[in-house]
């Protein structure tokens, strides 16, 4: 759906420019919905505003549908942007319209009549729940019903690609999450992808498929959360599950097993002190659902040096679960 | 000397302020409608070609976005900046040109209009720069046209301001109205200076100084309202 290929986007010149985007390069699937995470600054919005041509790359391809936008002209570039939904963290709602209004805006642009823009706006707003709230003004909506507005509009001209920038990061967490369950329930049922840039990676863990990071306006990791999840030293699976500090290992071995897919449901500590006959404590778990599998991380300490553990670490790497030593070191 | 006391007197008041009411009222009206239809473009012209403006590139140029920009602005300033007194003259055979004469309410609308055009502009700028940029942004990424966004977006949202700066061009208009009907212009101007002035009646410096009062004030409360229902905000 979406490929951006060796992006660059520079702001200033001289000792001022500053690199937001750098060599970037991205493949979103169709009916994908995939996350870029980053610090504020990292160049996450001009990411996704290339994507619609909101800003033009320096170099770079980007193509959406496969049609390249970054050569497309003017009238071309707005009958593309038409197929593609927008929504923003501040909403960017007309106070002057009715919530009706403001989603009947995306239908003017499009020149739909007026008679289907009010069906089409209706069904929209049914859709997000907000039928209840056509006739009023964003000023008299909460933050989340805003958010809804928003996506109605966004949605309402029928696109298969809805981008979103930091769509949930100005709302309280319970609203956060009925927004992404909104957006889940909406791109599965329309059938749409979705790119979302957050700096939260409780919203990449919630809903999204696939995820990048983003660092510096270049991509650090990029993958299927089930994939990055299993990779060794990846800094989005460490941000996924928390497991805090490590402590002193006092003498002991300290590891960190990532359970992925099926490795999740199995005894792998009983099992451990069964085979082994040793005391395994868990100093921490994190475990989530993440595309429908259960997946985690477990931090143990063993008791004794790393060289005391060699069959049980042997053991377990042996079942294919992925095995860090974060304590202990070589005794 | 005008005799408060004559049988005629109240009646030929009556008429005389009715008649000067009427002319002031048709000078400002038609003076305003003018100002509003050409200050209205002029001031998103102005915001427009500024820098990163929608009209950065006008007619795909970047240089004529910029030259347009800073002609507007010199113009603006500059019909700014006359003394209305001077303009009013100075621009005697233009206002011929147009209207065929130079003396008259008729007449009088063209200065008047002249010099509200570039404080309405102004107001007009202000108005649509208090847009939050988001908006416009909202806008271009459903994939609208700039005459749209100007239209659906920056007009509808800078309205309830624009509203205010024209309440504000009105009190200026009827205050130049008034200095315009001692050139001969007629209107409520004329009547203080003829009768109020000319021939001492108090009573009729009165009326005029209550008419006009009641009239911007009546057009202020009006606006202030006006502009507060248009913007829907939180009560
Ligand atoms: N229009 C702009 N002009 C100049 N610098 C900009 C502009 N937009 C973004 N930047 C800079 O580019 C960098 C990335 O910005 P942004 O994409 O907004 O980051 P993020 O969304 O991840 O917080 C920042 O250093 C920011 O200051
Ligand atoms: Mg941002």
């Amino acid at each position: 759906m979406i490929s951006l290929s060796h992006i660059t986007k520079t702001f200033g010149s001289g000792d001022s420019a500053v690199h937001a985007l750098d060599d970037v390069s991205l493949n979103v699937a169709d009916g994908q919905i995939f996350g870029v995470v980053g610090q504020s600054g990292a160049g996450k919005s001009t990411l996704i505003r290339t994507v619609n041509m909101l800003e033009r790359p320096d170099s770079g391809l980007v193509t959406v549908a496969g049609q390249e936008l970054s050569g497309a002209g003017e009238a071309e570039l707005r009958a593309a942007r038409q197929r593609i939904g927008m929504i923003f963290q501040h909403f960017n709602l007309l106070s002057s319209r009715t919530v009706l209004g403001n989603v009947e805006l995306a239908l003017e642009v499009i020149g739909v009549d007026s008679r289907q823009r009010k069906a089409r706006a209706s069904e929209i707003l049914d859709l997000v729940g907000l039928t209840s709230k056509s006739s009023a003004y964003p000023s008299q909506l909460s933050g989340g019903q805003k958010q809804r507005v928003g996506i109605a509009r966004a949605l309402a001209g029928k696109p298969r690609l809805l981008l979103s920038d930091e769509a949930t990061s100005a709302l309280d967490p319970e609203t956060t999450r009925s927004i992404l369950e909104l957006v889940k329930t909406i791109s599965t049922e329309l059938g749409l992808t979705v790119l979302l840039i957050t700096h939260e990676m409780d919203v990449v863990k919630t809903i999204c498929d696939s995820a990048a990071l983003l660092e510096n306006g270049r991509i650090v990791e990029q993958g299927p959360l089930v994939q990055l999840i299993s990779t060794p030293g990846s800094r989005l699976a460490l941000d996924l599950f928390p497991l805090g500090a490590v402590p002193p290992p006092a003498g002991n071995t300290i590891i960190d097993i990532t359970f992925s897919g099926g490795s999740a449901d199995r005894p792998v500590i009983a099992q451990l002190s069964r085979t082994h006959g040793i005391d395994v404590v868990i100093l921490g778990a994190a475990i989530e659902t993440i595309s429908g599998n259960q997946a985690g991380r477990t931090r143990l300490q063993l008791p004794g040096s790393v060289e005391n553990n060699t069959a049980a670490l042997e053991d377990l790497r042996s079942q294919g679960l992925l095995v860090e030593l974060v304590g202990g070191g070589k005794s | 000397m005008i005799d408060p006391s004559s049988p005629t007197f109240w009646t030929e008041l009556w008429q005389v302020l009715l008649s000067g009411t009427g002319q002031t009222l048709y000078m400002v009206g038609v003076a305003l409608l003018v100002t509003v239809i050409i200050g209205l473009p002029l001031g998103v012209l102005l915001v427009g070609t500024e820098k990163g403006g929608l009209f950065e590139r006008l007619f795909g140029s970047r240089l004529v976005a910029w030259v347009v920009n800073r002609v507007l602005d010199f113009v603006v300033n500059l019909g700014r900046s006359i003394p209305f007194i001077i303009l009013m003259i100075a621009i005697i055979p233009f206002t011929r040109l147009v209207v065929g004469t130079s003396i008259g309410s008729t007449a009088a609308i063209v200065p008047l209009a002249l010099v509200a055009i570039p404080f309405f502009a102004r107001m007009v700028e202000i108005s649509l720069k208090e847009v939050d940029g988001g908006l416009t942004e909202a806008a271009h990424s459903l994939g609208a046209t700039r005459w749209q966004i100007v239209r659906k977006v920056l007009i509808p949202e800078a309205l309830p301001g624009m509203v205010l700066g024209l309440s504000t061009t009105v009190t200026s208009i009827i205050n130049f109205s008034a200095m315009v009907g001692t050139l001969a212009g007629g209107g409520l101007g004329d009547v203080a200076v003829r009768y109020g002035y000319q021939r001492y009646s108090t009573i009729h410096m009165v009326a005029v100084i209550v008419i006009i009062y009641l009239i911007v004030q009546g057009l202020a409360v009006v606006a202030t309202s006006l502009s507060r229902r248009l913007s829907h905000a939180p009560r």
